[in-house]
């Protein structure tokens, strides 16, 4: 039992720290988790597309991916070695992650020889950049009640309807869209699936904001957009399969959160005196920073269990699906603990009077809507009761009703 | 990154089960829950043919000098089959404690019995119903006797020899010592306790001037009593792995099995996200465990951080899952005839075992704390 690379793992990590210390500078460890970003999304944008050109030349922007799209054709482990390696650097994100993750993938199964040529690369060299259109007002968990329509006009589809908590839109090039195409079969049936560009006539993308004040998503409307039929993924009526693809590589895209954890509140509880005494030497103190800092060992032993068998090329077992399970209410009861250390104080959110610059409040804030993102806790639950444990699934009334007899489903109107 | 057992520890687990299995139902283990005995002596036998009592004791005092990682995946096919055997207190409690800081007359005196099978030890720290400390300790050594009252001690009827942790009248943490006792004497009474769980017997036991030697130096024994206690909190974490994943394999089988208002009760998400939950805090103990079981093995400098946790996460892993799986199972669960109840009774014996998790949780922030000066 060991932690150690094996002979060719540690040449692959030579190599990209070589490459990194060569490209990137070193991350300053006084500046992390400072928070927000000071520079403007636009300035960021344009470091990050600049960053991911860099990247994809030297074959590191896709690991995983056949050679013939820019990727090095290289195992999984490859990828998280560089990630490691990359995390040690001060380099721009959070731009592509959604179009390789999930997007591209998508393309890249069900896309035509020359959509593959003429989409991949410039995806993955940041020039052209994509979103994932799922979620709507009416669908969220029960995605595939999503009712935005499609009609087919000669050569052409007539989308209209409305998206929702569609991430980076108003910056995107591209996105994929699942659609109603027929309402009178049951859900899963009648839907069909496209990519489209995000600038056609009819689109109009609204930024929602959110309970912590940033817009990081939209709301994106369709109003008559016309979208060739080429441009279709997967038969008509076969939409739900396609999305799958997607939804599949959407666990793996959203990472484990980040942010103040147990070394954070050890910190804070060094740092506070309470009614009897420094917070440090409170019991109930203790026993909560003790629970946070094992249940985040164990995020981080069981990461690299599910490494080890990456390394032995083996398919990770289901042990992944735990992270966001537990890292998601982990982050807002963490968060909302250090506040209670602070008393009255800890209702303030001020980089000047609040400790770490209201990193505590902040997470506090931001933790409730990491629980439901990219799988609620209580789908990710389901995920593991049924995938993990093979248990049933719930009963499902809408299952084999048409789609426009269900109640609620709103498209008799 | 090669964080998992070897192909041949994995086959050591796989020989563990397949006997276990055989040898070891629950049927035999409520045989144990039914009579006085203290444990179940034919599967300690057989335990003790197959080499694993002497398992991780060196060549020279006749064990088979294999490490930590192959007490560990026994541990955890025992901790599976909640089997009712004195392994931890003869293993991770005496023969570790003795490995640990005996003299090698001592050793010899008593580790290849213990590695053979033939004789039971243990460990004797507790005196009624308060932790034990410097503050606490009153059983007392001196000039070679020890006198005083020990409960409850793990295999107490049983066990042939004890190490016993006395006051040796040092001042603060150097109060005490530990102590090595042939149980077999005139100054040894002892009796059966009664207990939550009656399939691990548990005894009182008088000592008075009885004849005893130091394990050590003395005023060492809190000290090394902690490191024998953080060994033991790894390989008992694997105890209590195996069994959250059998009360869990438990739960799962019944919520497939019952049926209520016309369906599965496994098809309800009260009850899936229940059983969601126990794999969650499983999966997490187990992580724990693996950790620490590698420290333990590379006598690594964090193993009293990393037997912390390993010890919090998987008592609250086998906590929830041995509770749930009777609340599962809804009133059956909570007859003598069911099954559910050996975990439920296992999983606070082994929760209390070497402290509760309270403690282990100052222990370890106490760890953070030296760890990470600001």
């Amino acid at each position: 039992m060991d932690f150690n690379d094996t002979p060719e793992e540690a040449k692959f990590r030579a190599e990209a720290r070589a490459w990194l210390s060569a490209n990137a500078k070193p991350k300053d460890p006084s500046k992390i988790k400072a928070g927000v970003s000071q520079k403007s999304e636009a300035e960021r944008l344009v470091r990050a597309k600049e960053w991911q050109a860099k990247k994809a030349e030297a074959g590191y922007a896709a690991i995983t991916w056949p050679t013939e799209y820019g990727g090095l054709g290289g195992t999984p482990i490859q990828s998280v070695i560089y990630s490691q390696e990359e995390s040690k650097f001060d380099v721009p994100g959070g731009f592509f992650e959604i179009g390789l993750g999930m997007c591209i993938p998508t393309m890249m199964k069900w896309a035509t020889k020359e959509q593959c040529d003429r989409y991949v690369k410039p995806a993955l060299f940041g020039e052209e950049i994509w979103c994932q259109l799922f979620s709507e007002p009416a669908a969220g968990s029960d995605v595939a009640g999503l009712r935005t329509k499609c009609e087919k006009d000669g050569d052409e589809w007539v989308i209209n309807g409305q998206k929702v908590w569609t991430s980076g839109a108003h910056f995107c090039d591209y996105g994929i869209i699942v659609t109603r195409s027929d309402p009178t079969v049951p859900k899963h049936k009648g839907l069909t699936f496209f990519f489209l560009d995000m600038k056609t006539p009819g689109i109009e993308i609204r930024p929602i904001k959110q309970m912590s004040g940033g817009s990081g998503f939209n709301e994106v409307f369709f109003n008559d957009v016309r979208v060739p039929d080429s441009q279709r993924l997967g038969d008509v009526g076969e939409g739900w399969k396609v999305s799958l693809t997607t939804l599949m590589n959407e666990r793996l895209a959203i990472g484990q959160g980040s942010g103040v954890d147990h070394e954070e509140l050890l910190k804070l509880a060094r740092e506070t005196e309470l009614e009897n005494g420094p917070a440090i030497k409170d019991s109930n103190v203790r026993e909560k920073l003790a629970d946070w800092y094992v249940q985040s060992q164990g995020l981080k032993y069981t990461k690299f269990r599910t490494l080890t068998a990456l390394s032995k090329g083996q398919v990770p077992g289901p042990e992944s699906s735990i992270g966001k399970i537990v890292s998601g209410p982990k982050m807002q009861d963490l968060a909302g603990f250090a506040m209670d250390i602070q008393g009255q104080g800890g209702v303030m959110q001020d980089t000047e009077e609040s400790p770490m610059a209201g990193a505590f409040q902040n997470q506090w804030i931001g933790a409730a809507g990491y629980r439901i993102a990219g799988g609620t806790d209580e789908i990710l639950r389901n995920i593991v009761s049924e995938q993990v444990l093979g248990l049933p699934q719930d009963i499902r009334v809408d299952k084999n009703v048409p789609f426009n007899e269900l109640p609620g489903a709103g498209s008799k109107k | 990154m090669n964080f998992d057992f070897s192909d041949d520890q994995k086959m050591l687990k796989d020989q563990a089960r397949k006997f276990l299995e055989d040898k070891c139902s629950y049927d035999e283990v409520r045989t144990v829950l039914e009579s006085d005995d203290s444990h179940h002596d034919g599967v300690w036998n057989g335990l003790c043919e197959l080499g694993f009592a002497g398992a991780a004791i060196p060549e020279e005092f006749g064990g088979l000098g294999l490490g930590a990682l192959e007490l560990c995946v026994i541990a955890e096919e025992l901790g599976r089959a909640a089997a009712p055997v004195p392994f931890s207190s003869s293993i991770y409690m005496f023969a570790e404690a003795l490995k640990l800081g005996a003299s090698d007359a001592q050793k010899s005196a008593w580790l290849p019995q213990i590695a053979s099978g033939d004789i039971i030890g243990t460990l004797a720290t507790a005196e009624g119903t308060q932790a034990p400390s410097p503050r606490t300790v009153k059983a007392s050594f001196s000039v070679g006797k020890l006198s005083g009252r020990k409960l409850p001690v793990p295999d107490g009827e049983t066990a042939s020899v004890a190490v016993v942790l006395a006051n040796t009248g040092g001042a603060g943490e150097q109060a005490l010592s530990l102590v090595l006792v042939d149980l077999n004497q005139d100054g040894v009474t002892r009796a059966a306790v009664d207990t939550i769980d009656p399939t691990r017997g548990h005894a009182e036991i008088n000592f008075e001037n009885a004849e005893a030697s130091l394990i050590g130096d003395e005023g060492d024994g809190w000290a090394m009593l902690k490191r024998v206690e953080a060994g033991a909190a790894v390989l008992m974490s694997f105890e209590q792995v195996g069994g959250a994943e059998a009360a869990l394999e438990m739960a799962k089988e019944y919520a497939l099995d019952r049926y209520a208002f016309g369906r599965q009760i496994g098809s309800y998400q009260a009850i899936k996200h229940r059983l969601a939950d126990m794999y969650v805090k499983l999966e997490l103990a187990k992580s724990n465990a693996y950790y620490g079981a590698m420290i333990l093995s590379e006598e690594g400098g964090e193993l009293e951080l990393a037997a912390a946790s390993a010890r919090i996460s998987a008592t609250e892993a086998y906590r929830f899952a041995a509770q749930e799986c009777i609340q599962v199972h809804g009133g059956i669960g909570f007859t003598w005839e069911a099954n559910p109840q050996f975990h439920y009774r296992r999983s606070k014996l082994l929760a209390l075992a070497l402290g509760s998790a309270s403690r282990w949780k100052d222990r370890l922030v106490a760890e953070l704390e030296k760890s990470n000066v600001a």
